[in-house]
């Protein structure tokens, strides 16, 4: 019964939706207020009717109701109880009402904090919000019901995945699409500017605390997803390039772009084009990672049940809403009037730079994602791209970036003095060829890109963190005078400190954890001892056990470090009988300077076992360095002014205009 | 203006380009391997027989006439989707058919042929999987189709169905015997 | 003759020891074609998952061609050999890292030519700006006069 309420719910609210696309829109056009605020009731009515269906469906999951199709085709009832509520998103057509869940949620938010919104551009943005739902809410009813029943119904079901019964990626799934489908909001922003034909400062003033919402959860989504890669695949590794990987990515990259295009569209009125065609892009790419996951047309170890027929509805979806989005552009962004002037050297031409080097970057990770597909469909026979193309191409264009970042910040809006940009850049330069030169002298391994990396994440970090020494004037005496300029500093200057000083981290943890990784691959019996890095791993051999849904070969090391014990790691083998599918847990002690990484293979049918041992050098500085990132997101979110809003447009619908001191972030 | 005008356009150009492909893309399969085999001699390679009840089959037993090879194994259950298709096509004769047990143990493949049939005239046992290897095998079923003068000219992937029989084997098939 | 039975004895051993080599999927004796064999291993695509290399995957195929690739450095042959060895029999899809190839040259190319058609969008955007001029929101004279206009026929009630 609770089924049929949720399926009920459901084309409830795809008709609100079909309401929702059409009536506000029309309101804003005819400056109808009654028609306009229609908007604001469907958007709430849609998000309760979808919440109604998204509990039915967990409802079914947590009873074990295996008349429910979907039920039995991904949950058992042995499964734990966490597991079971992560199942519901844990599939195709569950993870669909989880994606359409969100995207309500959001258009409920524009309704419950948009209050300062001008009601035009809020019913054009809601009404933008209505055409994506309608795309997934039909996508849903007509070709993935979640609802459809089993009759008979089973005893019990198939079960979940056993790779997918595991922490992190029971919640990666939920970041994840609170960052993709949380750039419609910025997607939905630049449709109704383009519809309107205005975007001035206000409308970018908007627009950021949304795109820093997305961005903030998308970071937190990717890196969880790559966390979860590291200690469950049981090769140390924790990115590969993989589609879906880059399907996530790529939304991010433009992302990135879009949240400091805007901020110049903001400050400058400049830009518009550019943040109207990113906000386009971003959600344009999460829409096609959506097409890429679900249709087959790319292989991947993460892909749900790829279904051409599926495939062509979404690719209808995306021509529609993508296609007539890019039109519209061609159509209304001429007609822009951009505002402020600047010169290369400033503030605003790095941010231009920025918007390059990302954009160029994210198109790089979509050449090289659907060339296999490109070279398959040109009858040119078949082509592989793995990880080797994208390190090879990816990292030369990302260098100049984070390069970029150190400087960036110091430069004014405008134009930038140069001879005094270098003069504050001297410290961080200094610090960072320190490092090189250090790095180089350690001679522990692929020296070039270990040491050029170390010195380009020193160099972003002190750059950031001068950067602040110099704006609370430290080093000028007083320090009460410094305490109160920085309390002054706003909360999004501190964001974006935050955000630059993640990256710094990110980027030390990867080149580390690239360039000195060490691994031992041996056979192992009882009793024997390998030394890796100045570690001694002693391994006791393996026991039988039994978990709640699997079977288990523990194995067992005991670490010492020049003889006094470190740590004992478990590494684990498991296998589950109803899916007769094994996986790896990986034993790893986390340090902060590196990982200790145990695995346990095969058994060589000898009393011997084969054991791979990693020791990966600052790998956790990547995840830390993605949720400092993300924490600087959420910090800069916090700032009064975004929660407040920007100014009403009032008569004099002038921009209000950036003040020009450099202390302005 | 006009110029600039072009620029704006760009998106949806290469979007449009971009749909294309994946159009076609939805009725490719990404994960398929075809050989890199085609209209080359068959490897060499000569495979001991399963047990005494049959003999075994090399390179040099190929040509002269057109011949399917299939891989299979015991363990591989689309194998035995399969298999009813493999005894009819055996039993009607179009063309020589031979067996190349996979990594597989001889008495599991007997019991196996035993009980769904042995359509095959020669089946070489490749326990190794090394001669699979030679032959870009990599899963089961695959099934080669072999000229008269011992070329490979096409690997089906994967389980064979009436209608691969139909639209691709059976008329190369025939166009080989011309 | 004695130098030849010694010969046979010899390679027999070799065989033998490299034999156990490749059943166990043990590692090689010597450190350095050892690493060599990983490294390779690492940029080989598995076909059977085909999303990790074949260092990385445990499928029966992935160990299979690890033991070839033990094998045949084993034997003697360069990295190109190896490679062209497994592309004979698998295809250019076996590799990880795409061959620069015609097929492959927008690949290998496209990152390139996107930047520098990125930056040249980027130099024609800043010609473009700041030659352009004042396109902002002020008035100009003409429309200053019509305004005044405006005002002062209002203020007529």
């Amino acid at each position: 019964m609770i089924a049929e309420f949720g399926h009920i719910a459901l084309i409830f609210a795809l008709t609100i939706a079909l309401v929702q696309a059409v009536v506000p829109m029309l309101g804003a056009a005819r400056n109808d207020e009654r028609l306009m605020l229609v908007g604001n009731t469907a958007a709430l009515g849609q998000w309760i009717f979808i919440l109604i269906a998204f509990f039915a469906l967990m409802n079914a999951y947590v009873t074990s109701d295996f008349s429910v199709a979907n039920v039995a085709n991904n949950s058992h009832s042995a499964k734990p109880l966490i597991y079971k509520i992560a199942g519901v998103w844990g599939n195709h057509e569950g993870s669909l009402v989880l994606w359409v869940l969100i995207l309500s949620t959001f258009g409920g938010a524009i309704v419950l904090f948009g209050g300062n919104l001008p009601p035009a551009l809020r019913a054009r943005v809601l009404s933008v919000q209505a055409l994506v739902a309608i795309g997934f809410l039909s996508f849903s009813l007509f070709t993935s019901n979640p609802f459809e029943r089993l009759a008979p119904a089973p005893l019990d079901g198939v079960g979940l995945n056993p790779l997918l019964q595991d922490p992190g990626l029971a919640i990666h799934p939920p970041f994840l699409y609170l960052g993709y489908v949380g750039f419609s909001i910025a997607f939905a922003f630049a449709i109704a500017a383009l519809v309107e034909g205005r975007v001035d400062a206000a409308w970018a003033r908007w627009v950021r605390p949304w795109t820093l919402v997305a961005w903030s959860f998308l970071t937190i989504g990717i890196a969880l997803g790559s966390w979860w890669a590291y200690y469950e695949l049981g090769w140390g590794g924790w990115w590969f390039w993989d589609p879906v990987e880059n399907a996530s990515f790529m939304p991010w990259l433009a992302g990135t772009a879009l949240l400091h295009s805007s901020i110049v569209s903001e400050k400058r009125d400049a830009l518009k084009a550019w943040t109207i065609l990113l906000a386009i892009v971003t959600f344009s790419l999460s829409l096609l990672g959506t097409f890429l996951v679900r249709s087959g047309v790319l292989t991947s170890v993460h892909s749900f049940a790829s279904d051409p027929a599926r495939g062509a509805f979404i690719l209808g979806f995306l021509v529609i809403v993508v296609g007539g989005s890019f039109i519209l552009f061609a159509l209304r962004a001429p007609k822009l009037r951009s505002g402020g002037l600047f010169a290369p050297v400033s503030r605003e031409g790095g941010m231009v730079i920025n918007n390059l080097l990302l954009s160029a970057a994210a198109a790089t990770v979509l050449l090289g994602t659907l060339y296999p597909l490109f070279v398959d469909a040109l009858g040119a026979g078949k082509v592989s791209v793995g990880p080797p193309y994208f390190n090879t191409v990816f990292i030369p264009l990302m260098t100049p970036l984070i390069l970029l970042a150190g400087i960036a910040p110091m430069l004014t809006w405008k134009r930038s003095d140069l001879a005094g940009m270098f003069a504050r850049m001297r410290v961080a330069l200094g610090v960072s060829f320190l490092v090189l030169f250090w790095f180089v002298y350690q001679k522990w391994g692929n020296t070039v890109f270990g040491a050029l990396g170390m010195a380009i994440s020193a160099w972003l970090a002190v750059a950031v963190l001068w950067d602040w020494v110099i704006r609370v004037r430290l080093l000028e005496g007083s320090l009460t005078g410094s305490f109160s300029r920085a309390i002054r500093i706003p909360r999004s200057t501190y964001g974006m400190m935050c955000a630059h000083f993640g990256v710094a981290v990110l980027v030390a943890g990867i080149t580390a954890s690239s360039a000195w990784k060490i691994e031992a691959i041996q056979v192992m019996e009882p009793g024997d001892s390998v030394s890796v890095a100045g570690y001694e791993y002693l391994f006791q051999g393996v026991s039988q056990t039994q978990g709640p849904n699997y079977s288990v070969d523990r194995g067992h090391f005991v670490v010492t470090r020049d003889g006094s014990l470190v740590t004992e790691l478990w590494p684990e083998n498991r296998f589950y009988p109803v899916q007769q599918q094994p996986t790896t847990e990986a034993g790893i002690h986390t340090r902060w300077n590196a990982d200790l990484y145990a695995v346990v293979g095969d058994p060589d049918g000898q009393g011997g076992w084969s054991t791979r041992i990693y020791h990966n050098p600052l790998v956790v500085w990547i995840w830390l360095g993605a949720f400092i990132m993300a924490f600087g997101g959420v910090l800069s979110l916090s700032d009064r002014r975004h929660r407040i809003g920007a100014p009403r447009r009032s008569q004099d619908s002038l921009p209000i205009s950036a003040s020009r001191s450099r202390t302005a972030h | 203006m006009n110029k600039s005008r072009l620029y704006f356009l760009l998106p949806v150009i290469i979007f449009g380009v971009l749909c294309i492909f994946l159009l076609r893309g939805l009725s490719l399969d990404p994960s398929a391997v075809p050989t890199a085999l085609t209209d080359k001699n068959v490897p060499i390679f000569d495979l001991p027989a399963l047990d005494d009840q049959t003999i075994g089959l090399a390179s040099s037993d190929l040509g002269g006439e057109v011949s399917l090879i299939n891989v299979f194994a015991s363990w591989c259950l689309p194998c035995r989707v399969e298999h009813p298709l493999l005894m009819k096509m055996a039993g009607d004769g179009v063309v020589a058919l031979h067996g190349i047990n996979y990594k597989d143990e001889s008495k599991d493949a007997r019991a196996w042929l035993d009980e769904l049939g042995d359509p095959f005239g020669r089946i070489g046992a490749d326990r190794d999987g090394r001669v699979g290897i030679e032959l870009g095998v990599y899963g089961v079923p695959e099934t080669f189709v072999i000229d008269q003068s011992g070329r490979i000219r096409y690997k089906h992937i994967g389980p064979i169905t009436q209608r691969d029989l139909d639209k691709y084997l059976l008329p190369l098939i025939e166009k080989l015997n011309q | 003759m004695k130098i030849w039975i010694f010969t046979l004895v010899a390679l027999l051993v070799a065989s033998l020891s490299v034999a156990m080599a490749f059943e166990n999927d043990s590692p090689l004796e010597d450190p350095l074609m050892e690493s060599r064999a990983r490294d390779l291993a690492k940029e080989i695509r598995c076909l059977v998952c085909q999303n990790q290399s074949i260092f990385d995957s445990d499928a029966a195929l992935a160990k299979d061609l690890r033991k070839i690739v033990r094998e045949r450095i084993t034997l003697g042959d360069d990295n190109a050999a190896i490679t062209e060895y497994l592309v004979a029999r698998y295809g250019d899809f076996v590799l990880l890292k795409p061959p620069i190839k015609p097929k492959t040259y927008l690949l290998w190319f496209g990152p390139i030519l996107i930047f520098l058609v990125a930056g040249y969008t980027v130099l024609q955007f800043f010609k473009n700006a700041n030659k352009v001029g004042r396109k902002s929101t002020s008035l100009n004279s003409l429309e200053r006069k019509r305004v005044k206009e405006l005002i002062s026929d209002t203020e007529v009630e």
